[in-house]
């Protein structure tokens, strides 16, 4: 061990050398830069995702009107005299629930927060096996850089959906099988990451950190790490497979005796298209999850410390949360109530839909009961958190009549779904996110964002993401289609409802212009923000000993956790708060 | 800095990052080889006639081919016991003979493979076939990476054990961990493919 420790420092951390450029933030294996990556990347990939949906929106507020400008940037061949193409509009769909969804919001929730917070709670001096976390990026960048390009091959990116149903997706353009390449990558990204959080999760937790004292936030990464490592290798062969059949000419998903634009394909046949359907959301059901969980362990985190009060059943949100991540794996198939499973499988999976939402609303239910009584501090990332609650409440509530057998065939594929879902990821995991950004900003830089410029970042997200998202119940309850380009034109009864199409369209819009805020908070507060101390909220969590920024290896000495994560107002105790870490 | 438990166990849960880390792998390792599994068992049921293994696939030589990669795992175990006995030359020779009965696994692959080809029995030519190359090229593919991680602790990777022997023989039972999952798939595609 070195001599020439800096005064402060314990000797075994010191003996780093310095490293250059290239190592330190391009190829880094420090969890807080490789969680920063995924961070910047996935706020990136979630504004690009949303450019995909306001050009979408523009086709289906104005149906075949020609888009000015913009239209004539993206060329002939995709809109032509500014006038979108049905095979363009296909991909901007397919596109965007991808990029929002693998690129966004799982990189921002798991590998940004989940790599940068997750071990500085637990008091770990970093991942435990940091040269697969960098790895784990970089499959990321790659599977991202895969699916960007794939709008630049001829017959442009994928059109077959996000969920990618066979057959279509096999006799699909060339776009698809870079989809698949894509999708290959971000598998092994999120299992590469996976194996690293449990590990990390259960090993490099500090001395007196028992399960039961973590946050709730490292409860919901370990429960979320699990859902990743498991659920995503079906896909994985499910998108072997589904290579196989557009690369080899095999016939996994191709059934016998299938006729394309009039002509009889002369594949072998025999295979099965509900094959993929429940490869698919055998992954996909307990990806909800994983889009949601990292949220609400990040709201738990926020509300607990803005009332100043300790979360209001804890316990039964842990076991509610482990429940929650079993049950996720046995309800995929009410995604697939259309197909004609039968009675007594639709049975099944009503029911175990059914029983899967008594956790959450366990979860729900206890995050609304710990603001009681609370003397609530509404700084921006309570704002946030606080947000969640009803717009989570509204997605998950809706959501019940999908998951009953009779209730989801009229619902099905209409754009009710596309609200009910919205109103979960949207409003609620990005509000939970955007909460989680303005929380640890000050961690991660030393300094806070502006609140000003936060209030209105919110208050402009909220309105706008209810006008966006609410008129689509009432067009779904109009039994309007989810995938068509005209909007929905061929509804006859429909039609009084088609002026909310345009409603809906400018709360899309408008909200872009209430991101600019964000935008320019974000940069503007690295160097000019107000500058804070380690422990700027007043938290009781590890994290919050480390300096802020936390250097490499993260804490000063060995941490250790005394107590359990939420002793707010403690009576007798001389602040309002005693920190897990102090003894 | 140091990560902790890389190479000595933590005490209250007895294991080290490394194995806990490999078991994880594995566990969705079951899940990806569990899927295709499943497929096969949908796909096959779902099928108006199926034709029996062994009228297409060369029985024998499969067999040869299991003898081959159960015995490259106990080569592969004695190669862990020889460092755990501190005998590094005798971990040379067991690992290179694991290494080797894998190359030889993917010759007689090869020659399998290749005759069919001749025979034009592509993997679109039926739904049997095509799980036969889907499962059994992933196999192989599980074959080439687990021999790569082997060649590696033969090879450059051993210099860990002249400066930390504990680490180095942690890492070489990981890799064989892989190891005998890669053998353990291949005892389920053997029945499963050639004789059913």
């Amino acid at each position: 061990m070195s001599d020439q420790a800096v005064a402060g420092h314990v000797p075994h951390e010191v003996h780093h050398e310095e490293l250059g450029f290239w190592r330190k933030y391009v190829f880094s294996t420090d969890h807080k830069v490789i969680g920063i990556q995924y961070a910047v990347t996935g706020l990136l990939f979630l504004l690009f995702g949303f450019s995909l949906m306001m050009l979408m929106r523009w086709q289906l507020a104005y149906p075949g009107a020609a888009l000015p400008l913009i239209g004539q940037i993206l060329g002939e061949a995709r809109m032509p005299g500014g006038t979108m193409l049905p095979e363009f509009y296909n991909e901007l769909g397919a596109m965007h629930g991808t990029i929002m969804v693998f690129l966004g919001v799982v990189p921002l929730a798991v590998g940004g927060f989940g790599n940068f917070v997750l071990p500085l709670q637990i008091g770990a001096p970093d991942m435990s096996f940091p040269r697969i976390n960098m790895v784990s990026y970089w499959c990321l960048f790659l599977g991202g850089i895969t699916m960007l390009g794939s709008f630049l091959v001829p017959g442009g990116a994928a059109q077959s959906g996000w969920t990618s149903y066979a057959p279509l997706s096999v006799i699909a353009g060339t776009g698809q099988t870079w989809w698949l390449i894509g999708m290959i990558f971000l598998i092994t990204s999120s299992l590469l990451g996976a194996l690293n959080f449990i590990t990390t999760t259960i090993q490099l937790r500090a001395k007196g950190l028992t399960f039961m004292r973590f946050p709730f936030f490292v409860w919901a990464q370990f429960v979320t790490a699990f859902l990743l490592l498991l659920a995503f290798p079906p896909l994985e062969a499910a998108g072997v497979m589904q290579l196989m059949d557009r690369v080899a000419g095999t016939s996994f998903f191709m059934p016998s005796g299938l006729v394309v634009s009039g002509q009889a394909l002369t594949n072998a046949g025999g295979g099965n298209p509900l094959l993929w359907q429940h490869l698919f959301w055998f992954l996909a059901h307990p990806e909800v999850y994983v889009l949601i969980l990292p949220g609400m362990g990040i709201v738990a985190e926020i509300i607990a410390n803005n009332t100043r009060k300790p979360l209001w059943g804890y316990r039964s949100m842990v076991y509610s949360l482990i429940f929650l991540g079993f049950m996720s794996f046995i309800v995929w198939a009410h995604h697939m109530f259309m197909t004609g499973m039968g009675t007594a499988m639709a049975a099944f999976f009503q029911t175990t839909t059914m029983i899967i939402s008594i956790p959450s609303v366990v979860i729900l239910t206890a995050l609304i009961i710990s603001l009681w009584g609370g003397s609530i501090r509404f700084n921006t990332p309570m704002l946030f958190a606080v947000a969640f609650l009803p717009m989570f409440g509204i997605g998950g509530l809706t959501g019940l009549p999908l998951g009953l057998n009779i209730a989801d065939i009229p619902l099905h594929d209409t754009y009710y779904v596309i609200a009910h879902f919205h109103y979960v990821v949207a409003p609620g995991t990005i509000f939970a996110l955007m909460a989680g950004i303005y929380y640890w900003y000050p961690k991660a830089t030393g300094r806070k964002m502006n609140e000003t410029l936060g209030k209105i970042h919110f208050v402009g997200s909220l309105i706008c993401m209810n006008v966006i998202f609410m008129p689509m119940f009432i067009i779904g309850l109009a039994g309007v289609s989810r995938r068509l380009f005209d909007a929905g034109a061929a509804y006859a009864f429909a039609q009084p409802t088609m002026h909310w199409n345009a409603v809906s369209s400018w709360g899309a819009w408008i909200m872009a212009l209430f991101q600019l805020p964000f935008i320019f908070n974000f940069f503007w507060s690295i160097r000019k923000g107000e500058a804070v101390g380690e422990n700027p909220w007043q938290a009781t969590t590890i994290e919050w000993s480390a300096p802020s920024p936390p250097p490499h290896g993260n804490f000063l000495g060995a941490p250790e956790a005394y107590r359990g994560p939420y002793e707010y107002s403690v009576p007798g105790a001389p602040k309002d708060f005693v920190a897990q870490y102090e003894a | 800095m140091d990560i902790p438990y890389t190479v000595v166990a933590r005490r209250d849960t007895g294991l080290t990052n490394g194995k806990i880390g490999i078991w994880l792998f594995l566990a969705s390792e079951v899940m990806l080889f569990g899927a295709l599994f499943a497929s096969y068992i949908l796909i096959r049921t779902g099928a108006p006639t199926w034709p029996r293994g062994d009228t297409i696939l060369d029985v024998p030589l499969a067999t040869l081919n299991t003898i081959v990669l159960i015995s490259s795992s106990v080569t592969m175990v004695m190669a862990w016991a020889s460092l755990m006995r501190h005998r590094f030359g005798t971990f040379r020779i067991y690992m290179g003979a694991t290494i080797l009965l894998g190359l030889v696994f993917l010759v007689v692959k090869y020659f399998e493979y290749s005759h069919h080809f001749r025979l034009g029995e592509l993997p679109s030519h039926n739904n049997f076939l095509a799980i036969y190359f889907t499962l059994t090229g992933l196999h192989g593919l599980h074959v080439i990476g687990g021999m790569a991680v082997n060649a590696y602790f033969w090879g450059p990777g051993a210099k860990l054990w002249k400066t930390n022997p504990v680490w180095f023989t942690n890492r070489v039972e990981h890799s064989g961990l892989f190891w005998h999952f890669v053998d353990l798939v291949w005892i389920f595609l053997f029945p499963t493919l050639y004789l059913l």
